[in-house]
């Protein structure tokens, strides 16, 4: 596999497993317009999930996106871990909405600037998506920091427990390393603002720590066991009925 | 004889089949070269699930105006906008009781219902029963109604 194809395997993992995990809320969000906005957040996870992986499995000459979807293992996807954790009550799955989207907001800015006209529209476009993303989340931070005392105390263990898992966006990619002008990364401090900004609005302290898990080296394939349970799920049909169509 | 631009040009979008994909800015170029008719779609959204259907049905409708070799090729750059939906497709939307999207530069004027007409309304989602879409309701006469956002 070549650089390209790693690079736009790693983004669209990314997308594919924050896609579904949304998933599993629909139906069962706090109320109905908001089963609406996760349910269509994960739709557009999902669109710039299949484009990146239709475009890496191109670059490989093997297999399709749904090969890539249904047919790898745990070891094999290299989604940052954050987004494979489970959904938790809804301001652990807000703040990562939050944390997810104050990073691809910048990466897709970067990378609609790339020399490679595939994921320069890839990002171009999933771009205009991800802002509303980013606002939701920021939105409902807000509301919910700066809410009832139970509401505050919530988001503040959210934000607590999530935060060490941001810290995998800023280990140095190598991938990313190796292609300059092609492959694009938001800075620290670009996502810190944003993050930052939004969780002061809402009354929220941002923690300190610098450092990852151990068990937090998505990129490199080291998952937790949440990620196979949540291929178990998303990949028995396929696995079942190879091929299967409706 | 109908041209292939025609008849790509009357196939209508899945999720709101009173506009054709021509009238919403889908459809980008429709070209002809040595008996293939290449026809080039700009999709509004990543996820939009109506892009398999409207890659199918362009291909049906050109076979049926006696095109059987079509390529139908998707690009992504530019970005969709709301900015390519023409005057007939803005008519349209609103006489199916969708808010049209405003034109740009974003004049701060207010969303009108379009069922009764008033500016009295007020936005309930930003996301709405399908992507390009949010949900608002009117104040005036207490009905929901969704609305193309602009982008």
């Amino acid at each position: 596999m070549n650089d390209v194809a790693r690079y736009a395997l790693g983004l669209g993992d990314d997308a594919l497993i924050a896609a579904q995990r949304l998933g599993e809320l629909y139906a069962g969000s706090p109320e109905m317009e908001e089963d609406v906005a996760l349910a269509n957040i994960a739709l557009d996870q999902l669109g710039a999930a299949r484009l990146l992986l239709s475009y890496a499995a191109e670059l490989t000459g093997d297999g399709d996106e749904d090969t890539l979807a249904f047919l790898r293992g745990p070891a094999e996807f290299r989604n940052h871990v954050l987004v494979e954790l489970p959904n938790g009550d809804f301001a652990v799955t807000i703040t990562k909405l939050l944390f997810l989207a104050a990073w691809q907001r910048p990466l897709y800015a970067r990378l609609a600037e790339s020399r490679d006209e595939r994921l320069a529209g890839i990002a171009a476009t999933a771009g205009l998506e991800v802002a509303y993303h980013l606002d939701h989340a920021a939105q409902w931070t807000m509301r919910l920091g700066d809410g009832t005392e139970e509401s505050h105390r919530r988001m503040q263990d959210a934000v607590d427990r999530l935060w060490p898992y941001t810290r995998e966006f800023f280990v140095p990619d190598p991938v990313v390393r190796r292609l300059p002008g092609i492959a694009a990364e938001p800075t620290a401090a670009e996502w810190a603002e944003t993050v930052e900004t939004t969780l002061a609005t809402a009354t929220l302290r941002t923690p300190a720590g610098t450092e990852p898990p151990e068990a937090a080296a998505g990129r490199a394939g080291r998952h937790t066991a949440h990620l196979t349970g949540l291929l178990d799920e998303m990949q028995a049909l396929h696995r079942a009925h190879p091929g299967a169509r409706w | 004889m109908v041209t292939a631009l025609a008849a790509a040009s009357e196939v209508v979008d899945p999720e709101l089949p009173f506009v054709t994909i021509a009238e919403l800015g889908i459809l980008r170029a429709v070209e002809e070269r040595d008996g293939r008719v290449t026809v080039t779609i700009t999709p509004t959204y990543t996820g939009c699930p109506a892009v398999s259907a409207i890659r199918d049905d362009v291909r049906s409708a050109l076979a049926t105006a006696g095109f059987p070799d079509v390529a139908v090729e998707t690009r992504l750059n530019p970005p969709w906008t709301t900015e390519w939906i023409s005057e007939d497709g803005r008519r349209k939307l609103a006489d199916a009781g969708i808010a049209p999207p405003q034109r740009r530069p974003l004049l701060t004027i207010s969303v009108r219902c379009p069922r009764c007409g008033s500016p009295e309304t007020e936005e309930l989602s930003r996301f709405g029963s399908t992507a390009c879409t949010s949900l608002w309701r009117c104040r005036a006469c207490a009905e929901p109604f969704p609305r193309v956002k602009e982008r």
